[in-house]
């Protein structure tokens, strides 16, 4: 109980003493959760989008494979970003492994699942009648596409805020693929790992207490955004 | 009423050409990235900016400071950043041969000796040694404290059935104490005081702290993560637990990408009388952790 305690004093002592190696990593933390997050939103939106206009008859592998790949265990989607990256492995050359950009990868290979399928449920269940809509004023295909995406942005921001939440509190994938090196690749989930190891209670207690308190903040900013997008 | 219909599929095929163009755009946009990031890495003349090398080392030895002790001394004099990655000896033996490290320190010898061997690596130096205690509750209920060598306080342990929790993730001091219930012709394999848990050792010692078992820990974690824990060393001295470590670079004959000049530098630093005096110096609690006056044949 006193760890506890301790790590809840710890994580404001590291709060307030704006420490340089915590900014460090929290920075890094953010840096890659959010271009993963970014750059899995523009791949799964589209596809979902894609699959979510089709008839579900023809899209019933796809959908079946995109709902299983949104389980993937973090661990295993970082061996097998490892096992390509590695300079044993067939992208070894790019000299990725151990460096943020795999990192990005493999948090790109998390997220994009989440935000495809559930962009596909929130556009099948309306897309078709926003098409025919769009289709009867005349509007030519691009618009469509994006009145469709428009339409269910609800259930997009939603999936977005989901699969965010998932990836910055992982810490299979970006440990093997990472490898936790201090300054360079360490984020809060493996600093917490790291810490857990030597022992250091409070110091793991206090950097999660941060995770917690920062995932907070984003999702009430993706929150509110959300609601004025309900309330236009 | 057909018109409006091919019309109506008909833009759904661009709509859908459309949704299909951005994923493989953004995708050749990353994969471009990254091979422009290539050829900065492989070329020969290193910038400033690649002035380090990827150190591949046991959780024990970088949980128990001694690296972050170490380190930045060789980075003040030579400027290059040593980034370190901690796993286990077995995991750390894998990423070196795979290439995805510049260098080596772990500990593992017949291992390490057998890939040199292989020539996955070259320039093999014995470092340093600490040993390897077996620690447990004070009460000490299997009575170790009084056994005559390690095997007999492994023979105690096995038969009283007290509980020993392993580390099972083929780590260096995995292998050593599955060497030693070996020695003692103790068999572990589904036992039900025998707890494999496949975790790093401050993990391991914590668990033990748990379930008032026995462990076998190496030195320096155990002083470094002592102060949590109820623990105490129980067994210790005998010669067969010595723990030696090996430092070695990846060869770049196998590897040709490898710092192997950066490496050396590294390796050089640490063999050096300099480099022994400064690991000798290290201490945690005021206990010296590890020792460099190695007699090997």
């Amino acid at each position: 109980m006193s760890q506890l305690g301790e790590g809840i004093f710890e994580a404001f002592r590291l709060i307030i003493s704006l420490d340089a190696d915590l900014l460090q990593i929290v920075f890094l933390s953010l840096r890659i959760s959010g271009l993963s997050i970014i750059i899995g939103t523009l791949i799964g939106v589209p596809l979902g989008t894609l699959l979510g206009l089709k008839s579900e008859k023809k899209t019933r592998l796809a959908s079946k494979l995109i709902f299983t790949l949104m389980g993937t265990p973090p661990v295993v989607a970082g061996l097998l970003i490892y096992l390509l990256l590695s300079r044993m492995g067939p992208f070894g050359v790019l000299g990725l492994i151990y460096t943020p950009t795999a990192m990005i990868i493999a948090q790109i290979s998390l997220a994009t699942p989440i935000i495809a399928g559930l962009t596909m449920v929130g556009v099948r269940s309306r897309g078709k009648d926003v098409v025919e809509t769009a289709l009867s004023l005349g509007a030519g295909p691009g618009l469509i596409t994006w009145t469709v995406i428009k339409e269910s942005r609800i259930t997009i921001l939603g999936a977005i805020i989901t699969g965010f939440g998932r990836i910055i509190a992982e810490v299979g994938a970006v440990m093997i693929v990472g490898g936790n090196i201090a300054g360079q690749t360490r984020v809060m989930t493996t600093a917490i790992v790291l810490e857990t190891r030597r022992g250091n209670f409070e110091l793991a207690i206090g950097l999660g207490l941060i995770l917690l308190i920062l995932s907070f903040f984003i999702n009430s900013f993706l929150y509110n955004i959300q609601r004025g997008v309900r309330s236009n | 009423m057909v018109t409006s219909e091919m019309k109506l599929r008909n833009n759904f095929k661009r709509i859908q050409l459309q949704l299909f163009i951005v994923p493989v755009m953004i995708f050749s946009i990353l994969l471009s990235a990254g091979c422009g990031r290539d050829e900065t890495s492989t070329d020969q003349n290193l910038s400033e900016e690649d002035k380090y090398i990827h150190l591949a080392t046991t959780t024990s030895t970088y949980d128990s400071g001694l690296l972050d002790f170490l380190n930045p001394v060789f980075t003040e004099e030579t400027g290059i950043a040593v980034r370190v990655i901690s796993q286990g000896t077995g995991a750390a033996l894998e990423t070196g041969r795979r290439g995805d490290a510049d260098l080596l320190l772990v500990h593992d010898r017949a291992t390490e000796l057998a890939m040199v061997e292989e020539s996955y690596f070259v320039n093999r130096h014995d470092l340093m040694y600490n040993d390897f205690i077996i620690v447990g509750p004070e009460s000490d209920p299997v009575g170790i404290l009084a056994a005559e060598s390690v095997k007999e306080a492994c023979i105690m342990i096995a038969e009283s059935g007290s509980k020993f929790v392993s580390r099972g993730d083929d780590s260096g001091t995995h292998r050593m104490e599955k060497s030693l219930w070996n020695e003692a012709g103790v068999e572990t394999k589904d036992r039900d005081w025998y707890y494999s848990i496949g975790q790093g050792m401050g993990d391991t010692l914590r668990f033990a702290n748990e379930v008032f078992g026995y462990t076998l820990t190496d030195r320096g974690t155990f002083e470094a993560a002592s102060a949590g824990l109820d623990l105490v060393p129980l067994y210790e001295g005998d010669p067969a637990l010595y723990n030696y470590y090996g430092i070695m670079a990846v060869n770049s004959t196998r590897h040709p990408h490898v710092k192997y000049d950066y490496a050396m530098e590294y390796i050089n630093f640490l063999v050096s009388e300099a480099g022994k005096e400064l690991i000798e110096s290290y201490e945690v609690n005021g206990t010296g952790l590890f020792f460099t006056d190695i007699e090997l044949d």
